[in-house]
């Protein structure tokens, strides 16, 4: 049983090594927007396969131009940074109430978790009514747009959340 | 016996009633211009808006030191620009010849119009605002040019003329031949617009009394507009509002004037009939 174990391990590194090998970079492992499997909103499988960094998505819930989610949630972790918004409900104990595919799921794309949501949707390319370019409010200059945060970045913040314990 | 509990009761519930009016009155200011003009600040939504029980004037949202530059119109940095228009009106200006008050006499005889506005045209066949009003004098009474949607003096007047109804409750009719126009402007009220897909109804109707960042978001009525902005140090038009808010949503906005925006302030206008009309207020 444990000798299967590590052979599927074996296996696995070789598949990835292999890819890497074929596609030069990393990124070869990254899913992009489209492909984003949510299964009742939940994202089992990393974006990147490169596992979130805490710090860089603590750096992404407080900065204006990414993430900014504290504009509408309060997080007590992150009182230091002013100005917590009321919008959506406090992220207190995220990482107890929620599994990390379900943060993942959520963070890529509410909506799937909660119709109607309010939340924009991070890992997104088009489906928009009158996509501008930024926040020039003239129209974008590509039928899809890039996504308002990369895979990587969406990994860290779930890496983040999962660190809101109560 | 039964008379006097009764009696008691009603005394009681007299008391109670007191008690919670005057807890009401601490609790909220009101919004009274130079020691005069009594605003109506909240009121009953009217009818027609489904989603909310009260409506709220921006006044009521805003820091006490916000609130206090429209108390007073010495305070109120709006007036400087009702000053100006005041000259224009007298200014003759054209190939006629005329000015505003060669036919209109004192700005006084525009009382009650911006309480209406936008409103159906009969003439022209489509709903007016008050820019639309003000350039079709320009053009076709005096003969002169018309004046852009953003530039200082269409603002100006445009303040100088809304100020004349100040204190009268907004009355946008919705139906009629305006109806059309007014069902345009619901749908986009509710449309989430832009990569963020954020309608109005999102911030302004599902959330307003929260903050979001640092913004404390009101119900974005526009009893108050032209309203002279802190942020700009000017007056700006409801459609500026609704242009910068749209670009907000990382949306292609629509411009001053367009038949959206006049829809638009159609139905957000209508949004606010009860409240009284503000211009120039002052906002942040």
């Amino acid at each position: 049983m444990r000798n299967g174990n590590l052979r599927t391990g074996v296996a696995t590194l070789a598949a990835v090594s292999l890819s890497a090998a074929l596609f030069g970079t990393a990124m070869a492992a990254e899913i992009a927007p489209k492909q984003v499997v949510y299964d009742e909103g939940k994202v089992s499988e990393s974006l990147t396969g490169v596992p979130g960094n805490v710090e860089a998505g603590e750096k992404v819930m407080i900065t204006r131009g990414q993430g900014n989610c504290i504009a509408c949630h309060a997080v007590t972790a992150l009182e230091k940074t002013p100005f917590h918004g009321e919008v959506g409900p406090t992220l207190d104990g995220a990482g107890e109430r929620w599994t990390e595919a379900e943060l993942r799921g959520i963070v890529a794309n509410s909506k799937m978790t909660f119709e109607e949501s309010m939340m924009p949707s991070f890992y997104k390319v088009d489906g928009y009514i009158r996509p501008g370019n930024a926040f020039t409010g003239k129209a974008a200059k590509t039928a899809e747009l890039p996504p308002l945060l990369t895979a990587q970045q969406i990994e860290d913040v779930v890496a983040y959340l999962l660190t809101l314990k109560e | 016996m039964r008379s006097i509990s009764l009696r008691i009761l009603a005394s009681v519930a007299a008391l109670t009633a007191i008690g919670s009016l005057s807890a009401m009155a601490e609790d909220l200011p009101e919004l009274v211009i130079n020691e005069d003009i009594e605003m109506v600040t909240r009121t009953k939504a009217p009818a027609h808006l489904e989603n909310l029980d009260e409506i709220r004037s921006g006044w009521t949202f805003r820091t006490k030191e916000t609130q206090a530059f429209q108390m007073d119109d010495f305070d109120n940095p709006g007036m400087i620009f009702v000053d100006q228009a005041l000259d224009t009106w007298e200014t003759v200006d054209g190939a006629a010849g005329k000015s505003c008050a060669t036919c209109h006499e004192g700005p006084e005889s525009m009382t009650g119009l911006r309480a209406t506005l936008p409103k159906w045209n009969e003439d022209a066949g489509e709903v007016w605002t008050m820019e639309m009003y003000i350039n079709d004098c320009r053009e076709n009474r005096m003969q002169a040019d018309a004046w852009g949607w953003k530039s200082q003096p269409m603002l100006n007047m445009n303040a100088l003329i809304s100020l004349q109804s100040r204190g009268m409750p907004v009355d946008v009719k919705i139906d009629g031949p305006a109806q059309s126009a007014w069902e345009k402007g619901k749908e986009m009220y509710y449309t989430r617009y832009g990569q963020l897909e954020l309608s109005c109804a999102n911030c302004h109707e599902q959330n307003y009394d929260n903050y979001i960042r640092a913004d404390h978001l009101s119900q974005g009525q526009i009893n108050g507009f032209p309203v002279y902005r802190l942020k700009q140090a000017n007056l700006i038009t409801a459609h500026n509002r609704f242009k910068g808010c749209i670009r907000d949503t990382r949306a292609e906005t629509f411009s001053e004037g367009s038949p959206e925006f006049v829809a638009l302030e159609l139905y957000v206008g209508s949004r606010g009939n009860g409240l009284s009309v503000e211009a120039p207020s002052v906002r942040n």
